[in-house]
Formats: C-alpha cells, sequence, structure tokens
C-alpha cells in the first residue's frame, strides 16, 4: 500500500468517527426515547434499560386512558386550517405587493415589513384580552385567527412571486387574464415549490405552538399536543415514564415521516429564502 | 435592453399590449384598486388586530398599574420602567436571559457548521448521517423537554447512571442552579440543530467546487480551505443563522415551561417565562407590559440589523 492509499484511509476512517460520534449526539434521545417507550415503568424506575417485558403496553395505555389522540386531532384540525389560510392570504397580499398598482403600496409593504419585528411574545397580553372580549377563548379560532395570515410568509411569497417573468403577465393580459385568474392560473403553479415551503412552515408553526395554547384553552377537547403533553406531564402520571415516552413517540412520529418525505421541498425552499 | 432587443417576440408583444389597452378604452389599472381591497384586506384586518393593536396597548399599558383583569387603573408614568431597572430579580432576569442566548447560538452556529462540513463529503450511507442530522427538524418542544428531563433525571436518568458506572457523584442537573441553566441550553441547541444543519448544508452545497480545485493545485490543507474558503463564502448564511437564532432563543419559553419553570431559585427565569410569571400568575399586566416592551425593542433591533445586512445584499 502506497503513503498516499495509506494517509487516504485513516482520513475515512476519522471520517466516519465523526460522522458516528455525532450521529450518537443527535440520535441517543429519540433512540432513548423510543426503547423505553417499550419498557414497563416499574422496571424504568429501578433506573433499568432492560427488561424481559418487552412490548407496546405503553401505547394502549396511552391510547387508552390518556386523550392523547384528541390533542393529536386537535393540533391537526388547528395546524391544516392555519396552514391553509396561510398559504391563500399571504399568497394574495404578495400578489398585491408584486402585480397590483395602487396608491400607498410601498409604504403599506413597509408597515408588513415592521410587523416581522414584533414579537408576538410580547403582545400575549392585549391578545389574550381581546379573544377574551370577542369569546373565542377555548376553542379551535382562538389557536386559528390569530395567526390567519403572517408577514414572513407574505415576505417569502412576494420574493418568489419577483421572480416571475414579466412576459408571463404580459401574456396573460393579451388572453384577457383578470387578476384572480392570473394569481391562480399562473403566479400559484408558477412558484409552487415556495408555496409548499410556506405550507410546510406555517404547519409546523402552527403545530409547535405552545404559549398561545396554553393561555387560551382549558379543555381536553380543544387542546393541542403540545399542551396536551404538559398536562399529562403535570398530572400524577409523570412518573409513569414508559407512558410518556409512548406518548411522546405517537406525537413525534407523524412529524418524522412528513419531514422525512418532505425534506427535498423544505431544503430548497428554505435555502432560497436564506439566501436572498 | 439588449435582451429586449434580441429577443423579437418582446417587442411584439408590448405593442400588442399597448392596443389592446388603447382599445380598451380606460386605464387598465383601475381595476387594481379594488383587487387590492379584496387581496390585502383579510391579511391586513388581522395583522391590525392581533399584531399593530396589541403593540400599542402594550406600550400603552407599560404606563400603568392595572386591576386582575388587564385594565389600567392608575397612570405611573415611567415608574414601571424604573422599577424594572432597579429590581435585581429583572437584572437577573436579564443576565441569564443573555447567557442562554449567547450560548445557545454560539454552540448551534458551531455543531451545525461540523454537522454540515461532515456532511458534504461523499462517503458510502453520507445520506443516513444526512437524515439523522436534520432529524430534530421533526421535533417539537414538549417531545424535545420530554426526552432530556428523562436523560437529566437524577435517579433513573441515562446521564446519572452514567456518571454512576464511572464512579462519579452525580449531577442534580434541574435543581442546581448553574447545571439547570446548562441543561436548558444543551436542550434547546439540540432542538436548534436539524434547522440549522439544514441551512448551512445548503450553503456548503454552493460554494462553487473550483475553489476547492484550485486550493488543492496549491497544495493547501484542509483546514486553511475550511478558515479561508468555505467560511468566508458561507458568511452570509452564518450571519442569517446567528440573527434567527438569537431572536428565536430570546423568544424561548416551552422548554424552560416544561423542565425547570424557571427555577431552580429563578436562575432559567427568562424574559418571556417572566412575563408570563408576572401577567398571567401574579395578575401585575403593568409590570409585565413594561417587560414586554422590552423584549420587543430588543428583539426589534436585532430584526432590523438582519433586515439592513440582507437589503445590503440584494443590490449587490
Amino acid at each position: 500500500m502506497t503513503q498516499y492509499k495509506k494517509r487516504k484511509k485513516i482520513q475515512h476512517i476519522l471520517h466516519y468517527s465523526l460522522l458516528i460520534i455525532l450521529t450518537i449526539f443527535i440520535i441517543i434521545p429519540f433512540l432513548l426515547g423510543l426503547w423505553t417507550s417499550l419498557l414497563p415503568t416499574a422496571d424504568i424506575s429501578k433506573g433499568a434499560l432492560w427488561s424481559s417485558h418487552i412490548s407496546l403496553d405503553n401505547y394502549v395505555t396511552a391510547i387508552t386512558q390518556t386523550p392523547i389522540i384528541r390533542y393529536l386531532f386537535n393540533s391537526l384540525v388547528i395546524s391544516l386550517l392555519t396552514m391553509f389560510a396561510q398559504v391563500i392570504f399571504c399568497s394574495m397580499s404578495a400578489y398585491s405587493f408584486v402585480f397590483l398598482k395602487f396608491k400607498g403600496r410601498d409604504l403599506l409593504f413597509y408597515v408588513f415589513l415592521a410587523t416581522m419585528m414584533l414579537p408576538f411574545e410580547a403582545e400575549v397580553i392585549p391578545n389574550f384580552t381581546t379573544v377574551r372580549d370577542l369569546g373565542l377563548l377555548n376553542h379551535y379560532a382562538v389557536m386559528i385567527i390569530p395567526f390567519l395570515t403572517s408577514a414572513f410568509g407574505t415576505f417569502m411569497l412576494r420574493q418568489a412571486f419577483l421572480q416571475i417573468p414579466g412576459e408571463l403577465k404580459e401574456a396573460g393580459d393579451i388572453e384577457g387574464l383578470s387578476h384572480w385568474q392570473y394569481y391562480y392560473k399562473v403566479v400559484m403553479p408558477y412558484s409552487k415549490i415556495s408555496v409548499y415551503t410556506l405550507a410546510a412552515y406555517s404547519f409546523l408553526s402552527s403545530w409547535n405552538q405552545y404559549l398561545w395554547p396554553m393561555l387560551t384553552t382549558f379543555s381536553d377537547n380543544f387542546r393541542p399536543v403540545q399542551d396536551g403533553l404538559r398536562q399529562l406531564q403535570s398530572q400524577e402520571t409523570f412518573n409513569n415514564w414508559g407512558m410518556i415516552q409512548a406518548s411522546a413517540a405517537i406525537i413525534i412520529i407523524p412529524t418524522l415521516i412528513a419531514l422525512f418525505f418532505g425534506q427535498h421541498y423544505f431544503k430548497s425552499g428554505l435555502n432560497e429564502g436564506a439566501i436572498k | 435592453m439588449e435582451t429586449q432587443a434580441k429577443n423579437p417576440n418582446f417587442n411584439i408583444a408590448s405593442k400588442k399590449k399597448k392596443s389592446a389597452e388603447l382599445s380598451l378604452g380606460y386605464n387598465p389599472y383601475a381595476k387594481d384598486k379594488l383587487y387590492a381591497v379584496l387581496f390585502l384586506g383579510p391579511s391586513l384586518l388581522i395583522l391590525a388586530l392581533f399584531v399593530f393593536y396589541p403593540m400599542l396597548r402594550t406600550i400603552y399599558l407599560s404606563f400603568f398599574l392595572t386591576n386582575n383583569l388587564g385594565k389600567p387603573t392608575v397612570f405611573v408614568g415611567l415608574k414601571n420602567y424604573f422599577a424594572l431597572f432597579s429590581s435585581n430579580a429583572y437584572i437577573n432576569s436579564l443576565i441569564a436571559t443573555l447567557v442562554y442566548v449567547i450560548a445557545v447560538s454560539i454552540f448551534t452556529i458551531a455543531i451545525g457548521l461540523v454537522l454540515a462540513q461532515a456532511a458534504t463529503k461523499k462517503v458510502a450511507g453520507i445520506n443516513f448521517f444526512r437524515t439523522i442530522f436534520s432529524a430534530t427538524m421533526g421535533v417539537s418542544v414538549s417531545v424535545a423537554a420530554i426526552f432530556w428531563l428523562f436523560i437529566f433525571n437524577p435517579s433513573v436518568g441515562l446521564l446519572s447512571q452514567l456518571f454512576t458506572a464511572l464512579n462519579l457523584t452525580p449531577i442534580n442537573w434541574l435543581t442546581e442552579p448553574g447545571w439547570a441553566m446548562t441543561a436548558i441550553v444543551i436542550s434547546t441547541v439540540w432542538m436548534n440543530l436539524g434547522f440549522t444543519f439544514l441551512i448551512f448544508f445548503g450553503a456548503l452545497q454552493s460554494v462553487p467546487y473550483t475553489l476547492y480545485e484550485a486550493a488543492q493545485i496549491e497544495g493547501v490543507s484542509k483546514s486553511y480551505q475550511f478558515f479561508h474558503i468555505t467560511l468566508p463564502m458561507i458568511s452570509p448564511t452564518i450571519f442569517f443563522v446567528s440573527i434567527i437564532t438569537l431572536i428565536e432563543s430570546f423568544k424561548s419559553f416551552g422548554l424552560i415551561d416544561l423542565m425547570t419553570a424557571g427555577g431552580p431559585n429563578n436562575a432559567t427565569n427568562l424574559l418571556v417565562y417572566r412575563i408570563y410569571q408576572d401577567a398571567f400568575l401574579n395578575g401585575n399586566y403593568g409590570l409585565a407590559s413594561t417587560e414586554s416592551v422590552i423584549l420587543a425593542v430588543i428583539i426589534a433591533l436585532f430584526t432590523f440589523i438582519q433586515f439592513k445586512v440582507l437589503e445590503k445584499r440584494v443590490t449587490y
């Protein structure tokens, strides 16, 4: 073996070692969670990481004795509706900023941009009062209505719409397309990667909401998963580690599957946003 | 202009458009106003109600004492602000937040870069590693909290067992102030890595390969290549990720609530958690509004810097 080949081989081994160390750091919490979800809590409490009773019992307990499936359903309803609303409203406002000519357009765009600077977390007090006065507390609506649109989504789609060649608009004008037709026949299909990215982004941010639903929902009928898990933790079941881990696994599996399949779109979309 | 002249269809199209306008006999933009109302109206309404109004209202409330329903009672001017900045508890909270934000940002970016760099080399099975590295993107805050609570658990946790096995005294991760902060930082960094990895990985892919080829011909070492080619080429992305991570860390709430509830001894009582406590647990809405204004100013500042830098990059 030549010197060069030897060095190559050592580099190769070092590289794999690095990859494996990094993988361990990232994957251990997942694996530990999934593994303990299969063990009886009695064994986990003794500090054992092995048991002769490996089973799906914890999953059965979680599904039959806690509202975890209801939480999951609630989150799905809230996140899907928020996602569709944001795709529609953000794309329509982005369309206005790119293709419509009207007085005060640029000023309004800066107003939109300015809202991106204001963190929702700093506004929960008046927002709580507003939804209380509107009688929206403890309902799906309270977790959807404030997030029907987003300045970030509008900004992102505006960047995408600006890339559409001007010739297309001219061709559309010749065809006699109205703005409405041009919007859904040309603009939306043309920018579909960005639209999908926004859809994934808004779904995930709604899914991950924590503070707002915690303040505004008080019953299992409307509580989304994030706060549902908090609820399970704060009850006596907290020491039932096996069941808690099973609940976490039930929640994480759909998002991991979605991520796995959506990875390609997400990657290119995110980078578009980051580079522009 | 050149491309327009070269494209024979362009002139025809614009001529046709002009004749279409003439034959219409009215300004084609007249309808735009109606469409603007229709297309922009809903978004504007929502933003006005849930972003602009509450910001103004928060600023307004920060000058008042309030009753337990959140209605202002006594105007106190800047007293809430003075009260906060002379309160040790708030200053400690501010310092804890800064420590948290800086630690999270540094580790997120450093580890994220290492992950991305390690994943660029095309070796067998690399797609498996890439998928794992991006996996924490699918983890929500409550799931992350459960995973890490189990690892940090003093009696059954993996770390305690590991320490015991190595004959070391196990650390009470979540009940000792310094360690609680460390635990929160580790959990947050872990959660951030998926997103950060994807962004950095994409940026590394866009560095022209010819630069590395030239460096190899010159016989430059790998580490020199990393610091003198890779880092400068992706510096805009590093900046973007830093700002995003800083802003998101300032807004941290879920992990704190689930893992430490601001404790022990307020060691992890970060800004947003304090707002929540003062407003919704103690009913002190005026003071909490003042804290909100301070948080908003900090975040607005970082967002503004980001816009300024992005703007510069777009024009070049």
